[in-house]
């Protein structure tokens, strides 16, 4: 049986899609000033006040974080830099307890939930005091309770887990939803197509928010998809779609809102695609020059996201040149004392590389456990990082634990 | 006690389970109102409802990354694929995700609810795509548990304890025996334990281990070399990841000589790792070489699948030369 009500015809049309031309939603001048026609979102000045200083948050994180990674204090490191209204503005507009799903590149989202420097620097030096236990690379965060989804490098994979993950907090009927990010490249993954398709068939309450950056690693939007972006694909699958200035934080904002209200409380996933550019090299590991000129770069510096919603803030009377100053000051100074302290911890207990895998660590793999012990032993100089572990030791270590 | 044949009991564990939990979901292609291509989630929809028991879109990466997503948010979901054959666009969510979730996340998030059931093996004259055992692909996998019942009462005990794991588990069920294994099952919950092998006869002249429905061809050549006066012990291995190691070096310490035989090509299947535990293990004790009796290093075949399956004769065989050598 076909669901498709079509009309019959009889003589051989074909469309290419272009009746279907997708708008771009946008209320925020680069001046601070809203666009005629448009109605900001009434967020009130606290809120507004705590979107902005996650952004400026990220930026500063980012900034420092990535001068240590030049100074050989990181191995790895990858900016939100020219992205923060689109991932900060879309995270404000859920409820704090909605499950985020996020790609790599959206550690302002956490900034936002109030994820501490503390919390984030444990994760990038590999530490102790690292929730993930120093198994993952620099930025692959994650937090429980900030239903922050722990960060996965193959990309794509969190989107069908996402519309899995929304199926169940439908059933569980309690108002929450899911939000997944990825970036325009990763859109072309078949976990994408899956995800959607899904999520549409089965009516599940999630929302597939696409950061269109412009770039995945080097390879351009143009060599990506011969589409008007990413946006035109949910007609394909009967979801409901918006497209967003991504540098455009009330416009982020307002679009999410509303797409959460229909996700909850009509069960209608929403694909948002917001137009954003990266400003920062992919990752630490890469060198934009080789692909994309200054000129470009230089266009979208002119539409930083930061700037313009200080401008808007100012505007308001909320924000004023020597908070900005004050804001700033604080951030990197926390930022470089934290990541002092951060960078004096010790590794991971030994014991980190067995535990996690199962839930009970098996036979077989205790005995390549014991088996290691007794190699370090006998070659302590070879491994500085486990030598002195009380499971080598035989010493109690003392442990610090927060909640996760 | 009733008669089932092992799809009743598959069918009759996942009613159990979900009964006794709401959070229990079954979904996969056809799995809805027609109960799956082989009818093991018959009536389920029916009694549970679209909302626990459903169709998915054809997309075994989407229904597998679906299902880690479900898990990680506390349900208990049992994904069907409707042919091992057909879990391959899955890899990757089941290899880098599934398996890595708890590890990666420190354990602050875990997919251990998560049972991915999938009809596994050969005979059935299904040529290259409906006759794989790709058990192995999975075993080289930390984080998996794969599990393979070899008849109705162990396919129910194995899958209820699957489910209620705390860890994601593979259960891979030889649909060769769907309907030709009957057998008397339990009408109540009971769970038979993972990660452990049984010995189903004992023996003092060799250890033939095998797992699903190669137990059957085993069953057979091992009369047969009874009749000439070898005494066998036979294993089920049952859980391929994690395997156990004691069982099976215990009984090899005592025979000195050890058959495997599964359906999956020879080269990198997992006899291979056992055959090199047990030789770690038993060194000083082998009487024969480990002998592996497996399909051969080609692509499933049609007409000539009783040529490339290890069918008793290979078995019986293997067990006469072990005891010759």
């Amino acid at each position: 049986m076909t669901t498709t009500k079509s009309k019959t015809v009889h003589s051989p049309i074909f469309t290419d899609g272009a009746e279907f031309r997708i708008s771009t939603f946008k209320l925020l001048k680069q001046d601070g000033s809203l666009y005629k026609g448009g109605k900001a979102p009434d967020l009130g000045k606290e809120k507004a006040l705590r979107i902005y200083r996650a952004m400026v948050t990220t930026r500063i994180l980012d900034e420092r974080m990535l001068a240590a990674q030049r100074q050989g204090r990181l191995s790895f490191y990858m900016q939100c830099t020219g992205e923060e209204a689109a991932v900060i503005g879309s995270a404000a507009a859920l409820g704090d307890s909605d499950m985020i799903m996020a790609q790599y590149r959206e550690q302002g989202a956490l900034a936002y939930r109030g994820f501490t420097i503390d919390e984030f620097m444990n994760q990038l030096f590999g530490n102790n005091k690292d929730y993930g236990k120093g198994r993952q690379m620099p930025v692959h965060y994650g937090s429980k309770k900030l239903h922050y989804m722990t960060i996965s490098s193959p990309l794509a994979t969190q989107i069908p887990q996402a519309t899995g993950y929304a199926y169940g907090q439908k059933l569980a009927g309690e108002g929450h939803c899911t939000l997944t990010y990825f970036g325009e490249g990763a859109a072309s993954e078949g976990d994408f197509h899956a995800a959607l398709n899904m999520a549409a068939v089965h009516r599940v309450p999630v929302i597939f928010f696409c950061r269109n950056n412009g770039y995945a690693i080097s390879t351009p939007a143009s060599e990506q998809f011969a589409a008007d972006g990413i946006a035109p694909r949910a007609y394909g699958y009967k979801m409901d779609v918006i497209r967003v200035d991504g540098n455009d934080v009330l416009a982020v904002y307002q679009a999410t809102e509303k797409a959460r209200r229909l996700a909850v409380e009509e069960n209608r996933p929403v694909l948002i695609e917001a137009m954003t550019y990266r400003l920062a090299a992919h990752s630490s590991s890469d060198d934009p020059s080789g692909y994309r000129s200054k000129d470009e770069e230089a266009i979208w510096r002119e539409k930083d996201p930061i700037l313009r919603t200080q401008h808007w803030l100012k505007s308001h009377g909320w924000w004023s040149d020597s908070e900005e100053k004050e804001l700033q000051e604080r951030l990197r100074r926390e930022v470089l004392e934290t990541m002092k302290q951060a960078q004096k911890r010790p590794a991971p207990a030994l014991e980190t590389l067995i535990t996690d895998v199962y839930k009970e660590v098996p036979p077989a793999l205790n005995a390549q456990f014991e088996k290691l012990k007794a190699h370090i032993r006998r070659h302590p100089d070879a491994y500085p990082k486990s030598a002195n572990d009380p499971a080598i030791t035989g010493k109690p270590a003392s442990t610090q634990k927060g909640e996760a | 006690m009733a008669k089932m044949n092992m799809l009743q009991a598959i069918n009759n564990a996942l009613d159990t389970a979900m009964a006794a939990n709401e959070r229990v979901l079954c979904f996969g292609e056809d799995v809805g109102i027609f109960g799956g291509v082989f009818r093991a989630t018959s009536n389920l929809q029916q009694k549970y409802g679209k909302t626990r028991c459903f169709n998915t879109p054809l997309v075994e990466q989407g229904i597998i990354g679906f299902a880690n997503g479900l898990a990680a948010q506390g349900s208990v979901p049992v994904a069907e694929i409707q042919f091992a054959d057909y879990i391959f666009p899955a890899f990757d969510q089941i290899v880098n995700e599934t398996a890595k979730f708890r590890y990666r996340s420190g354990n602050l998030f875990d997919v251990g609810g998560l049972t991915i059931r999938a009809p596994y093996g050969g005979g059935i004259a299904g040529g290259l795509y409906h006759s794989q055992s790709p058990e192995a692909y999975f075993a080289h996998t930390p984080g998996l548990k794969v599990v393979v019942p070899r008849n109705p009462h162990q396919a129910k005990g194995l899958l209820l304890a699957a489910i209620h794991d705390p860890d994601p588990v593979l259960f891979f069920e030889p649909k060769r025996l769907y309907r030709a294994s009957v057998g008397e099952v339990p009408e109540e919950a009971y769970q038979l334990p993972l990660g452990e092998a049984e010995v189903l006869k004992e023996g003092t002249d060799v250890t033939i281990l095998g797992w699903g429905a190669q137990m059957e061809v085993i069953e057979h050549a091992v009369e047969m070399a009874e009749k000439d006066g070898i005494s066998c012990e036979v294993i089920d291995l049952r859980s391929i990841l994690p395997w156990d190691v004691d069982t099976v070096a215990e009984s090899v310490l005592k025979t000195g000589r050890l058959v495997i035989t599964h359906e999956a090509p020879l080269t990198g299947g997992f006899a291979g790792e056992i055959a090199a535990t047990i030789q770690e293990r038993c060194f000083l004790y082998l009487e024969s070489p480990i002998a592996r009796v497996a399909g051969m290093d080609t692509p499933f075949p049609l007409v000539l699948e009783k040529e490339h399956l290890p069918n008793l004769l290979k078995v019986y065989e293997a067990i006469c030369d072990s005891v010759e050598f």
